[in-house]
């Protein structure tokens, strides 16, 4: 089981890091995801590549173009990193906000 | 699902970026970390100590039902200017990842909107990281229930587009 270290070798990178963030939203085409880099577009396709081969993305056939969309599965691995990071601090953030909409001034 | 909060933390790096809006007017963001007794409430921990001014300091603990002390976090407040910033240190007591020092950053986006950044330096980038892997060490223990909550939501939204 050496997987799981692939997974963290792969978000090891700021660029693929970034791309996981885009199709995290919604599945794009290669083309899509490499316009938001000034990266080559070889470049782009190597990281899409390493992501893919530790499963992080997957490809789906849309008529003629390929979709690259996130694998929940996968994503565990990484959100064991960083998105329980966030998701602690975006409801602590909420909590705050939730308080503030109904604070009335005591004077 | 909601992406309000974000945080950015370049490998390698000792430093993290934690950005937030807010539907709240920023006097009322400002409040929400001014007032003693709305800390408590936000931040789910005793408020011990809060003097909010330059040279200043805070103490916060967290207990179980039972009263045993879960987490104790204490700092020095360098600078308090109100509605625009808050400078200060951090520690979790007996936590894993040093002492760190916290930029806060208040700025208003119109009247009823406001952003807040939290710039936080760690000592070295192996403390940061060791504070990223270890979200759950403030005190909440519910990071699986989280965890599985967070997979399930990704799941949802990719079934939505299948």
């Amino acid at each position: 089981m050496n997987l799981r270290r692939d997974v963290f070798q792969a978000i090891a990178d700021p660029t693929r890091r970034a791309i996981l963030l885009l199709v995290a939203s919604h599945a794009m085409t290669a083309g899509a995801i490499a316009a938001q880099f000034d990266t080559a577009r070889p470049t782009v396709s190597k990281h899409l590549s390493i992501l893919t081969e530790c499963e992080l993305l997957k490809q789906e056939q849309n008529g003629r173009e390929i979709l690259y969309h996130l694998n929940p599965q996968k994503m565990k691995d990484i959100a064991e990193f960083i998105e329980p990071f966030r998701q602690f601090w975006d409801d602590r953030f909420n909590k705050l906000e939730d308080i503030m909409k109904n604070y009335k001034p005591k004077n | 699902m909601e992406r309000k909060t974000q945080i950015q933390a370049e490998t390698g790096k000792q430093d993290l970026l934690i950005t937030r809006e807010f539907e709240l007017p920023v006097e009322l963001l400002f409040k929400a970390y001014e007032d003693a007794d709305i800390v408590a409430q936000w931040m789910g921990t005793k408020v011990l100590k809060l003097e909010n001014r330059n040279h200043g300091g805070y103490v916060f603990e967290t207990s179980d039902p039972k009263g045993n002390v879960l987490m104790r976090a204490n700092g020095a407040i360098h600078e308090f200017v109100p509605n625009q910033r808050i400078t200060r240190t951090f520690e979790m007591e007996n936590g894993p990842f040093g002492i760190t020092m916290e930029y806060l950053t208040f700025e208003a986006m119109g009247e009823d909107n406001s952003k807040l950044t939290m710039h936080v330096v760690y000592k070295s980038p192996a403390l940061r990281d060791e504070n990223l892997k270890l979200p759950f060490s403030y005190g909440v223990n519910m990071a699986h229930d989280r965890l599985q909550e967070v997979v399930a939501n990704l799941k949802t939204t990719n079934h939505e587009q299948a």
